[in-house]
């Protein structure tokens, strides 16, 4: 990088002031920490996921045989199988898997917003930054979709023991929130709910900083500048998102 | 506007095609390794527990390279800004060896 190699008085290190030894502006660099940071809290509520569901007891039958208990751990597909306008067919994942597609496909065009603000190509820079938008409210709105279902629940019930006015009762409970669950274990949609809604809130914040970064550009602001910088720092924060969710993907819904 | 005389001159650069293409290409890679997890996870039976894991992993931490090394540029970053974001990722190495040790000790759920 041509501004890493700028000015070094011979004898001088890159750390004795006058450059930036890590080639890029500060806010670049804090944006990249911060994610750090960010990628703790993340590891850490999924390696929670992880413990909390080995120490309970796994489903070991046949998958085609399976049935939602609070006895055993769910197999993930099984709970996540409905698709929009599909009702009534069993289509393991695949809600998933468009969801996972959307998001791939905003981060690839954040990424093309990024390359366009290095040529102050502004009318690209919208373009591209409008579809960046548009993936995530799409990712959005199909999380809240998936949301709806899994607390809805599905059109069988699940006998589960609930303790009620000083006794334990069996009853019939539909979906799942954060008192009682049809999946399995009390602990599978709490952990739904908070590693999917923890990262659900990325997205939005995203969304959010993407419009604020739009809005920019189209009055003219980075354009008077005369740099499309914070196109790329939200653009790594947009990135992020992305990757919690390819990590989310694996060890949520396939694992 | 009146105050045209203040916008500043602007040199719009062609796109650079070859950089566009890579990024696709990037993009293509993505969504292929995620089709075959897809096809893992349908194909290979649930009796290769440790096996399908594995695999799932391997391809996850692929695609996590591309996202990070491509997407986000930190393989063209300089070097001290690249090895200061992967080496404190090792804590989260510790992170899961020190949760799967306490893991083993707590008592059973069920």
């Amino acid at each position: 990088m041509a501004h890493s190699t700028a000015t070094t008085v011979t004898g001088k290190s890159v750390w004795d002031g006058g450059t930036s030894p890590m080639g890029a502006s500060y806010g670049k660099l804090m944006m990249w920490f911060f994610l750090l940071s960010d990628a703790f809290t993340f590891s850490g509520l999924l390696i929670t996921y992880g413990l909390v569901r080995s120490s309970h007891q796994a489903y070991e039958g046949l998958v085609s045989a399976f049935t939602f208990s609070t006895e055993y751990w769910p197999v993930p597909e099984k709970v996540f199988e409905a698709v929009p306008f599909l009702h009534g067919y069993e289509l393991p994942l695949v809600f998933v898997g468009i969801m996972t597609f959307i998001l791939i496909m905003s981060s690839v065009t954040m990424v093309l917003a990024v390359e366009a603000g290095h040529r102050m190509d502004r009318k690209a820079v919208e373009k591209w930054m409008l579809w960046t938008i548009i993936g995530g409210v799409t990712f959005l709105s199909c999380q809240a979709w998936e949301w709806t279902h899994f607390i809805v629940g599905t059109g069988t019930p699940t006998l589960v023991k609930d303790f009620v006015d000083g006794q334990w009762i069996t009853k019939e409970v539909y979906g799942a929130n954060l008192h009682i669950n049809q999946y399995g274990p009390q602990p599978f949609a709490d952990f739904f709910f908070f590693i999917t809604g923890f990262h659900g809130f990325h997205v939005f914040s995203g969304v959010l900083l993407n419009f604020l970064i739009y809005y920019n550009t189209v009055t003219g602001v980075y354009e008077r500048r005369g740099h499309y910088e914070m196109v790329e720092k939200v653009g790594l924060y947009w990135h992020f998102v992305d990757l919690v969710w390819v990590f989310v993907f694996t060890f949520f819904y396939l694992v | 506007m009146a105050h045209h005389a203040h916008e500043p001159e602007v040199t719009v650069l062609p796109p650079d095609k070859a950089k566009i293409k890579k990024l696709w290409t990037v993009a293509l890679y993505l969504l292929l390794i995620t089709i075959v997890e897809f096809i893992i996870a349908f194909t290979v039976p649930h009796e290769y527990k440790q096996l399908r894991v594995w695999v799932f992993v391997a391809l996850t931490i692929v695609k996590a390279a591309y996202i990070v090394g491509e997407f986000m540029h930190l393989r063209y970053e300089v070097k001290v800004l690249f090895w200061s974001i992967l080496i404190p990722t090792i804590f989260i190495i510790w992170m899961i060896v020190a949760f799967v040790y306490e893991g083993i000790k707590m008592p059973v759920f069920y």
